[in-house]
């Protein structure tokens, strides 16, 4: 029977299904930080268990570290308590741990790929909803909670009824100044925020097939911004290109009697999905969010719609546009802005860091902008620097700051100040999400490094030939 | 952790009808640094309950004395989207509520309900509505929800809907089992399974 990419993988990682009830579904590589683990080692301790399969899961801090001055001690103690048990956890049960200042450091989302622990065909989860990124290889990849991290240290498993499927197919040829992270945006916006909710979503198409691994990372992280569980796409040359001779990969026999297996890893023709979408390539244009979910997008050229012109509830859609102190008919182009992110797990990587460099070389950040540009790893500050981007950065007049999570979720102690406006390239514009009372304009690096120069939302085709 | 088993339960109900709630607004990030799990309470819903200076928001539902006490939550639609922290679900649970009621639940988030003993309940949007009206016009509306029977009802007028949970989970939160002690009974067979994974 004719199957598709996700069946493939879901059904040969089942260990049993449950009747009306979950499968039993059997988990290769386990990532966990420093927020969501500590209370699943105390359960596991708390019940006697150990952690069975130590080598499956890697421990990265990322998410409240700071992205100055990584070399000193952390100074708030509740975040240097977390980076402790993350350490101490880590070291009891001889799991890898790329602490603060390793050289693997960096987004839990940025180091897995990019040292060949995420690999086609394989589960892979995290306590982290952005998981879904691991998808771009081929893998079934999402986020738990921290009660089915506990699971997998304890027994390799979690306990998951099958999603739906849905493939979201976009063909043609982007335009200029479209990245990936438009396309996702734009798929949202069509979606909004709860539209693939109870499915996993298999991308297909030329333009996903023209992305780089880079592009193809950020369309699968943004999957859960439509409530989906997981977006992947299927494998191919650059997959296996990307991942060849990265430290954790297969080697030797082990990576050709993987790549027999990888080779097998896409929808059989006739494969039926539960739901199935089409979109035009030629339809996008770079996107900006305006409201506080996601869903809330639309071209950077374009005003905020009315009310009555969208889907879900008007009021809930007015507290909404008050919060954002937007209002309906709105042009989201010349809004000042105060301050741009460049990063994430959405948005930190190589790929990002010349895309934001193509606009701002040769100019400078506007004075009334305050940027951070915050690399995903080392190894992404390392590639920067080795492509003489940083003094592109320099001479612009902006700081290169050291990788982690930072101000897209602000745990740290990069906040976007209440009532401020930032142009970010992470990937949620949730009230308070990047500090308390502060509001978020969801983009690509592109349009954030045109905003960051001019000091206002800006289209970013207006600044390249 | 073990949680209290859930049967039948009859309370009043905070109502809450913004969608898309996610779990940013109830339990911000910065919320999330503890390593144990206790007192989640205190920060659930903190910037939507609280001012920046720490005073209540009064005509925040979860702050209004007419519903205190209530082990029931009724939710806008989309409720529970965004992160997949499972510290949004403790919050619930801390505050004493055991229940959501909503016409759409986020998936990490329902899931994690059902993990730490918080029984989503999904009803229709028109039922929603129902149970909406009915607490607007009276707070002291009282909803049961029938866990054994899968139904929700509006005790003074009888209005009924049943709802959906596979018979593993009902059982689960019926007995207050939980899924690591299902894993752990077939560890055997779960070491034979990863013997089987290429890598």
């Amino acid at each position: 029977m004719a199957k598709t990419l996700f069946d493939k993988v879901w059904d040969s990682h089942v260990v049993r299904s449950v009747k009306d009830g979950p499968d039993v579904f059997f988990i290769d590589r386990h990532f966990i930080h420093e927020v969501t683990s500590p209370v699943a080692f105390l359960g596991l301790e708390s019940r006697g268990n150990s952690v069975v399969y130590p080598e499956r899961t890697f421990a990265t801090a990322d998410h409240n570290t700071p992205t100055i001055n990584q070399h000193l001690p952390v100074a708030d103690p509740l975040s240097a308590n977390q980076l402790d048990a993350l350490e101490n956890n880590a070291a009891k049960y001889g799991i890898s741990h790329w602490g603060l200042g390793d050289k693997n450091n960096g987004i839990v989302h940025v180091v897995g790929p990019e040292n060949g622990i995420t690999l086609p065909g394989a589960t892979i989860v995290c306590g982290d909803s952005h998981t879904s990124t691991h998808g771009a290889f081929g893998a079934i990849a999402f986020g738990i909670g921290t009660s089915e991290v506990e699971m997998v240290l304890s027994t390799q498993c979690i306990m998951q009824p099958k999603p739906k499927s849905m493939r979201i197919n976009v063909n043609g040829k982007l335009g200029l100044g479209v990245t990936p992270k438009d396309v996702a945006l734009y798929i949202i916006s069509q979606q909004t925020t709860s539209g693939a909710t109870g499915y996993f979503v298999e991308y297909a198409g030329d333009v996903f097939e023209d992305m780089t691994m880079e592009g193809r990372m950020t369309v699968c992280n943004l999957s859960i911004e439509m409530g989906a569980r997981g977006g992947m796409i299927a494998p191919d040359a650059k997959t296996f290109e990307y991942l060849k001779g990265r430290s954790q990969t297969p080697k030797g026999a082990d990576w050709d009697k993987a790549m027999n297996y990888w080779e097998t890893l896409y929808t059989d023709e006739g494969a039926s999905f539960d739901a199935e979408f089409n979109y035009d390539a030629a339809d996008i244009e770079p996107m900006i969010t305006y409201g506080t979910n996601p869903g809330m997008g639309i071209g950077v050229t374009k005003s905020i719609p009315n009310a009555e012109a969208v889907e879900g509830g008007v009021e809930t859609y007015k507290k909404s546009l008050g919060y954002m102190s937007f209002n309906e008919g709105d042009a989201m182009i010349g809004k000042q802005i105060d301050f741009v992110f460049l990063g994430s797990c959405t948005n930190g990587r190589i790929e990002d860091f010349r895309a934001f460099c193509s606009i701002v070389k040769g100019r400078k950040k506007a004075d009334n902008v305050t940027a951070w540009l915050v690399p995903g790893s080392h190894k992404v500050v390392d590639q920067i620097k080795a492509e003489g981007l940083d003094k592109i950065i320099d001479d612009a007049g902006f700081v290169l700051r050291e990788p982690g999570c930072s101000a897209c979720l602000a745990m740290n102690d990069d906040k976007i100040p209440a009532g401020k406006l930032s142009v970010s390239t992470s990937n949620r514009n949730f009230e308070g999400r990047q500090g308390p009372g502060s509001r978020t304009l969801l983009a690509s690096p592109l349009v954030a490094a045109a905003s960051a120069v001019e000091g206002k939302v800006t289209d970013p085709r207006t600044l390249l030939v | 952790m073990a949680y209290d088993k859930f049967n039948v339960l009859t309370s009043t109900a905070y109502p809450l009808p913004t969608e898309n709630v996610d779990t940013d607004q109830i339990i911000p990030a910065r919320f999330l640094k503890a390593t144990e799990r206790k007192d989640f309470d205190i920060n659930f819903f903190r910037d939507w309950r609280f001012n920046q200076d720490g005073t209540p928001k009064a005509d925040f539902p979860l702050n209004k004395e007419i519903y205190a006490g209530s082990k029931i939550l009724v939710g806008g639609r989309n409720f529970g989207s965004g992160s997949s922290r499972e510290h949004a679900a403790w919050s619930v649970y801390d505050f004493g509520l055991r229940c959501v009621i909503s016409s759409a639940f986020a998936d990490i988030f329902k899931n994690n309900c059902l993990n730490v003993g918080v029984l989503p309940v999904q009803v229709s949007p028109e039922f929603a509505d129902t149970l909406f009206a009915a607490i607007m016009a009276d707070p002291k509306t009282e909803i049961k929800v029938d866990l054994p029977n899968q139904t929700v009802t509006l005790v003074a007028t009888g209005e009924s809907e049943s709802f959906e949970i596979n018979s593993y989970k009902k059982d689960n939160m019926l007995n207050g089992f939980d899924d690591i002690d299902y894993l752990k009974n077939i560890e055997n067979e779960i070491a034979a399974f990863a013997e089987t994974r290429p890598f």
